[in-house]
């Protein structure tokens, strides 16, 4: 399997890429803002339509709208960091009707790889990298697992209480902030490996999964990420092996399984009388 | 008059009407549009009262894999729709309610469910071995291919859905402002959490087939939450939200139809506009008020006492 050099890259890419989904998911699910990572990978998908419409590289758009968007959801928040269900909505919604608006006004330019594109950011393909974007998908990762890995502590705090974390002098806003950037910054670089939609599950399947299973927040990360990459490594491999099964599909039905069995762990062992706390 | 292919905006209002509702496709746009709006504005104060957009989006997302899994089955598309979003609905509802504690891990649990309807829907889409026609379509909707027997079986439905709503509208109020009393006072909170999702679950299934899963989500979030952002009141408030659901879909259509670019664009940005417009009105409302209790110091002392 190894022997051919795109699954290599895929393993590449996407081992660094499952790593860091797992660890911002955990965080994502604490703070319950797992919806703001679903509107931000569906926002990528327009960035990549402007960057098309506008002629420039596809991934200066994904990035820059991204993280634009994450910025927005993070001043919707105010002071309490915690933006809106309604507002995040109605602000996605709207960007993906600028983006329909672009794909129309694509289709009148004599480029018209409307389809293409979209296509492409969609559904991304991680069978289909080259060395050189896994390689660079790998270290957009890595920079944002060990930038995550720096605030762990102050963040951890700022999210349980934040009340505690501004007495003790932790900037809660700027760290909030931080936060959705490298969230964006993850889903802007993993559209391209698995694609905005499928994204979302390696970001809120392993960490669900993780939260069920422990409340302790160290053992919880690691267990996020493990999921993550689990899930990945058996998501390419039995696509491989199985070539109708597209990727992303395997992956997130690992992913998924994961979560449906910590579930049934969690309530296997609130029924049984060993466990039961009064 | 001869209808023109190339219509365009003159000055004179009346004209222009009679221009809009030259063709039949649309004005059975435009009906299909007005139903799609007041059900949707209705169903959707509950979503954002419930602080369920989540839950709402994701259950609009559950086209894909509706429309894939009726291709790959043979089924009717439509049927395909119903079954994703009724399966989705009683997935999310499997996991209790999402308050308190549980507010973090039902938002994965809603994720999770996404996301396997879309895993879901791209293996459908592969067994197939077609490409899905009309994606686009699918997401963004199209208003202009509705025909008349569709604007019935959605008016059908939009009636019993809003029957089913109006029926169980006041516990559904009472358990989503209070749970816990509620519960105390024996109202079926749980079996209302799940009766409220599968009520959303058809309304979306039925309003996606022909507006397309983004401008189901728009009109499902943006009126609702403006109307809560001017009123607090209940029965104002839905009044509220149906009117500006109907102005940004009437408005939308008609702006389309005058333009070359798509009806989901100009629908979700009026939708934008009126949330910022409330918003803004209800900023300037408490500054005003606060400017006006500093300057009379008495009413400032009546409010605390």
């Amino acid at each position: 399997m190894f022997s051919h050099d795109f699954v290599r890259d895929a393993y590449i890419a996407g081992t660094p890429i499952a790593l860091a989904c797992g660890l911002i998911g955990w965080f994502a699910v604490l703070r319950a803002q797992v919806f703001a990572g679903d509107a931000l990978s569906h926002v990528a998908f327009v960035g990549a339509i402007a960057a098309a419409v506008a002629g420039v590289d596809e991934r200066v758009g994904l990035f820059a709208f991204t993280l634009a968007v994450a910025l927005g959801i993070a001043a919707l928040g105010g002071r309490r960091g915690e933006a809106d269900d309604a507002a995040i909505g109605i602000v996605f919604a709207w960007v993906l009707g600028v983006g329909v608006l672009l794909l129309a006004v694509l289709a009148t330019t004599p480029r018209g790889s409307a389809g293409v594109t979209l296509a492409n950011t969609l559904f991304g393909s991680i069978f289909s990298l080259t060395s050189g974007a896994s390689l660079l998908a790998a270290a957009v990762a890595l920079i944002v697992a060990c930038a995550l890995c720096v605030m762990l502590r102050p963040l951890l705090l700022s999210t349980l209480d934040g009340e505690l974390a501004t007495v003790r002098g932790v900037p809660v806003r700027a760290l909030g902030a931080a936060f959705l950037g490298l969230l964006a910054a993850v889903t802007a670089q993993s559209t391209q490996a698995v694609g905005a939609l499928l994204l979302l599950g390696l970001l809120a399947a392993p960490a669900g999964a993780a939260h069920l299973l422990t409340a302790r927040p160290y053992r919880g990360l690691a267990l996020a990420a493990g999921i993550a990459v689990a899930s990945m490594w058996g998501g390419l491999a039995l696509s491989y092996a199985v070539p109708s099964l597209p990727p992303s599909s395997a992956i997130i039905g690992f992913a998924a399984a994961a979560y449906v069995g910590a579930a049934l762990w969690r309530w296997e062992r609130a029924r049984s009388p060993l466990h039961q706390t009064t | 008059m001869t209808p023109t292919v190339n219509p365009s905006l003159s000055l004179n209002l009346v004209a222009d009407l009679r221009d809009l509702f030259q063709f039949p496709f649309m004005v059975h746009a435009l009906e299909a549009a007005t139903i799609v709006a007041v059900l949707a504005s209705v169903v959707g104060w509950y979503v954002v009262l419930r602080r369920q957009a989540f839950a709402g989006h994701t259950l609009s997302v559950m086209a894909f894999p509706g429309a894939a899994g009726a291709a790959l089955a043979g089924w009717p598309a439509a049927l395909g729709y119903y079954v994703a979003c009724a399966a989705a609905a009683l997935a999310m509802a499997g996991t209790g309610p999402a308050v308190g504690r549980h507010k973090s891990v039902a938002s994965a649990v809603i994720a999770t469910v996404q996301i396997t309807g879309l895993a879901a829907g791209f293996l459908f889409l592969s067994l197939n071995h077609q490409i899905l026609v009309g994606l686009e379509t699918l997401l963004f909707g199209t208003f202009l291919g509705v025909s008349s027997s569709q604007v019935l079986v959605l008016l059908a439905i939009a009636a019993g859905v809003l029957a089913v709503t109006a029926l169980i509208a006041r516990p559904l109020h009472f358990c989503t402002l209070d749970p816990e009393v509620a519960r105390a006072r024996g109202v079926p909170v749980r079996a209302l959490d799940v009766c409220f999702l599968l009520i959303l679950a058809f309304a979306v299934a039925a309003t996606s087939q022909i507006t397309g899963a983004l401008l189901t989500f728009a009109l499902l979030v943006a009126p609702p939450a403006a109307a809560q952002l001017i009123t607090g009141r209940t029965l104002a408030g839905l009044v509220v939200s149906v009117a500006i659901a109907l102005v940004v879909a009437w408005l939308g259509l008609a702006a389309a139809y005058f333009s070359i670019y798509p009806a989901g664009f100009y629908v979700t940005t009026f939708a934008l506009a009126a949330y910022v417009l409330a918003w803004t009105a209800r900023a300037a409302r408490g500054r005003l008020a606060a400017r006006r209790r500093t300057r009379l110091p008495s009413a400032g002392v009546l409010e605390s006492g």
